[in-house]
């Protein structure tokens, strides 16, 4: 499983050959192919599963991605690229067979449009980068990743990135205006326009979040916002993890939209309060920090109904963090969570799941007893506002058998968030790691239907090969070891 | 009322289907006007209709495509909660499929977002006659590509939507309606500057002699914004917005065509002769106008938007912007993709498509 990951299976091509024709499109420092050059690709952020691939192609120009794209479809060559590296679903994992095209030296921020709040940049342009480059006209770009210090705005848009802020002010595909693509076939195209829309099919849309499965994202144009005047925090604290459900669905009935709205368990309090010391009741079952932000007086107003709601719903401690310091150390330990689950477990993985909210307590319980089957603890963060899960299973990937019950455990955590309506998915897309739960979140019919869309694009099967979506021989296999209710799914599909 | 005819609807499809049928996907019929000229069988989605979730405190509706508009937006309203795209009815009997499938919004459209931004699931019928559900009710949900925005705008070509599920968002406390007169550069220019700054502002007009703004909030926020931005209070604010949004507004009332012009906000004032009505922060703007059509087209194009003729009496051959020969490709393949034998809404958005 760690390593030998399924792909696609292609006709290898001949690699002097392909290198040969590279050479006469890239410089030679811009194409690697020795295995020590390699090795830092072999992974993405989810470094359980490891490939390396044929060659590594990092293009700088516009006019050179097109001329590889040119060659590789010619000669039949998969191509998977790559931005920063930091996805969590192994989604820019190598292969074997193919070219890893590296995005990473288009890294200009093109042209900043201060009154139409728009910035031209390049796809290796990081996240945070953009906002900081805005950040002198009062202007930040909204979606923020936690890992937006080092991602890229085009794994940004392969992935439609979410972050803490999405309840308020969306996701990627919301905050982007126009893309430039290579298409498979090499031809560049232009999606979405100048204006707030564009004529035809919202393509926009349709490659926002298609995990490098359709095109090669060269250029993105992004809507950019005014800074709020003013943000404040509230940090609350609960003796359950019920009440502080409750709260979070009081807060958004009373007809207010937090900025932020994040919940963290018992273990993930500790954790993080041990590593940073952020302030939290080391005590507590849950807590909520509840971020309100807009012009003073809309804060003001917002803070005190916030304060008297949470109040009203249990909560054993209320605090409004006292100054912008305090503020920002409420949320140092929230930022911080993940690392500092890494700092009490030797390896801890990740999920992503969304659910209807109100099933909270429900999940949390389930997620309770099979932490306590699998044998593996789990800390749980929680974007309470949007219903995104990130429940951080601990485990020993050098004990005999963890990663595989990690896996597993994992598995039946996102089954488990489409069984109460939700998804497998939030915002760390599906790549390589939750192609499985795919078969249980759609149907025979619907994966069709995308396959179809993937070969509108790309007919060959070129892009990304093996996938964001499972074939349905793969989810026949896959559910011949899933059994639900007595049913098989795909019925109509012989068994393997 | 509570109606389920989704498998009828399938079996109408799957005959179609075989029979090779072009089929007229039908609402309430209230923007029949839109597009090209329908043709084919009509498909009566009105029947399909009920309201089958609604959560307030999820912030999520869904309901079936034939359900009223209307009912929608009253049944959020009871909640204090609305369609934040704020979206154009044009008739009593529009329907929220038909909405979605024009992916038409509103004055508040730049500011909260469009119907796509708010979409997060539908229930489609593809050309296979297959019932297909995409997205779901969750607010973050990147499993598989996004069809339910490819949907939203596709004007029916690429199936026949038969659940749409939609973010909502809570009504503002207090709304205030403030107008000043200006030439066009200064509302512009006003606009932009506005634009930067974290203002409370959830609708915008210029109609070529004054400068109407919409604040919606907290009763603070709304106060404090309204001392910024200035201009004299206009009582019937609402009504304002309404006529507006519906095309009842004074302007609406012209014998010439109607152009809808999607452009960068900053561009200038256009060299085209006509009257002109400024929406969203100068994004959007309505020209009602003799001029040929390619003139309208390639000034839109030049200023990187595009031109739908909107309302147009004399002929419905060519709505919306020509797209590039790449674009068009993928549009055909796509097209092919959900719907094979070509029946959904032929010629409705393309004479390709």
């Amino acid at each position: 499983m760690m390593q030998a990951v399924q792909q696609t299976a292609t006709e290898p091509v001949d690699r002097a050959r392909l290198i040969a024709r590279l050479e006469k499109i890239l410089p030679a420092d811009a194409l690697l192919h020795q295995t020590e050059d390699l090795r830092p690709y072999e992974c993405d952020g989810l470094s359980v599963y490891r490939q390396l691939p044929m060659l590594v192609a990092l293009p700088e120009s516009i006019e050179q991605v097109q001329a590889i794209m040119r060659l590789c479809h010619a000669l039949r060559v998969p191509v998977v690229a790559r931005g920063a590296g930091t996805g969590l679903s192994g989604g820019a994992l190598p292969h074997a067979q193919g070219v890893l095209l590296s995005l990473a030296k288009f890294k200009d921020i093109v042209a900043i449009d201060v009154e139409q709040r728009t910035a031209r940049v390049q796809p290796g342009v990081r996240n945070l980068a953009i906002s900081q480059a805005v950040s002198g006209y009062g202007l930040y770009y909204a979606p923020d990743p936690s890992s937006q210090i080092a991602c890229t705005i085009g794994g940004n848009v392969a992935e439609n990135s979410g972050g803490v802020h999405c309840l308020k002010y969306g996701l990627t595909v919301h905050n982007i205006r126009q893309l430039r693509v290579v298409t498979v076939e090499g031809d560049l195209l232009t999606i979405g326009g100048s204006g707030l829309d564009a004529a035809g099919y919202d393509l926009l849309a349709l490659m926002t979040g298609s995990e490098g499965m359709l095109a090669v994202i060269v250029e993105v144009t992004v809507g950019l916002l005014p800074k709020p005047e003013g943000a404040q925090v509230v940090l609350a604290a609960f003796d359950d993890v019920v009440k502080a459900g409750s709260a979070v669905g009081e807060i958004i009935a009373a007809g207010i939209i937090p900025a932020g709205l994040e919940m963290m368990d018992k273990l993930a309090i500790q954790a993080a309060e041990d590593f940073v010391h952020a302030g939290y009741p080391r005590d507590a079952q849950a807590i909520l920090l509840c971020e309100l932000d807009g012009t003073h007086e809309e804060v003001a107003e917002h803070i005190a109904r916030v304060r008297d709601i949470l109040n009203a719903r249990g909560a054993t401690e209320v605090r409004t963090a006292k100054d912008e310091q305090e503020r920002l150390t409420f949320w140092q330990g929230r930022k911080a969570a993940f690392p500092a689950v890494g700092r009490i477990s030797p390896d801890y993985y990740c999920m992503d799941g969304t659910i209807p909210r109100k099933r909270l307590p429900e999940v949390l319980k389930a997620i309770s007893e099979m932490s306590a089957e699998y044998q593996l603890p789990v800390a749980n963060v929680f974007h309470a506002g949007d219903g995104n899960l990130h429940p951080l299973i601990l485990f020993d990937a050098n004990k005999p058998g963890e990663l595989e019950r990690t896996e597993a455990f994992g598995g039946r955590i996102l089954e488990l968030c489409v069984a109460v309506g939700g998804t497998i998915t939030g915002e760390h897309g599906v790549g390589m790691e939750k192609i499985d739960q795919m078969c249980v979140q759609f149907q025979s019919a619907e994966l069709s239907q995308f396959h179809a869309v993937k070969a509108a694009f790309d007919p060959l099967g070129l892009l990304n090969p093996g996938k964001a979506v499972p074939t349905l021989h793969r989810c026949a296999e896959f559910g011949a070891m899933h059994v639900h209710h007595g049913e098989l799914p795909f019925p109509e599909l012989e068994r393997f | 009322m509570l109606n389920d005819i989704g498998t009828q609807l399938q079996d109408r499809v799957r005959d179609a289907v075989a029979a090779a049928t072009p089929l007229c996907i039908a609402g309430g019929d209230s923007k029949a006007f839109y597009g090209r000229t329908p043709v084919g069988e009509r498909l009566e989605v009105r029947e399909h209709q009920g309201i089958v979730n609604y959560e307030p405190t999820e912030l999520v509706i869904s309901a079936r495509a034939g359900t009223p508009l209307r009912l929608v937006e009253d049944t959020l309203a009871s909640e204090q909660q609305m369609l934040a795209f704020e979206p154009p009815h044009f008739g009593d009997a529009a329907t929220l499929g038909g909405t979605i499938a024009c992916n038409l919004s509103g004055p508040r459209r730049p500011y909260a977002g469009a119907a796509r931004d708010f979409v997060l699931g539908t229930r489609v019928i593809n050309g296979k006659a297959e019932i297909l559900a995409f997205g779901g009710e969750v607010m973050k949900n990147v499993a598989g590509y996004d069809v339910s925005r490819l949907m939203t705008g596709a004007m029916g070509t690429l199936g026949v939507l038969l659940e749409v599920s939609l973010k909502i968002l809570p009504r503002p406390d207090v709304e205030l309606t403030l107008a000043q007169a200006l030439p066009v550069q200064d509302a512009l220019e006003l606009l932009h500057a506005w634009g930067r700054l974290p203002l409370p502002v959830s609708g915008t007009c210029y109609d070529g002699r004054q400068l109407v703004v919409r604040l919606s909030g907290t009763a603070g926020a709304v106060t404090a914004a309204r001392a910024r931005i200035g201009g004299d209070t206009i009582d019937a604010g609402g009504s304002f917005w309404e006529s507006l949004r519906e095309h009842r507004h004074p302007f609406f009332a012209n014998e010439r065509p109607l152009w809808r012009l999607s452009l960068a906000s900053t561009t200038p004032p256009l060299e085209l002769a006509g009257d002109w009505l400024y929406e969203w922060g100068g994004a959007q703007r309505w020209l009602a106008t003799e001029e040929p059509a390619a003139t309208v087209r390639a000034a839109a194009q030049q200023a990187g938007g595009h031109a739908t003729l909107y309302r147009n009496m004399a002929t419905r051959e060519a709505v919306f912007q020509p797209l590039s020969a790449g674009l068009m490709t993928l549009h055909q393949r796509l097209k092919q993709a959900f719907d094979p034998a070509g029946i959904f809404n032929p010629g409705r958005m393309y004479p390709e498509l």
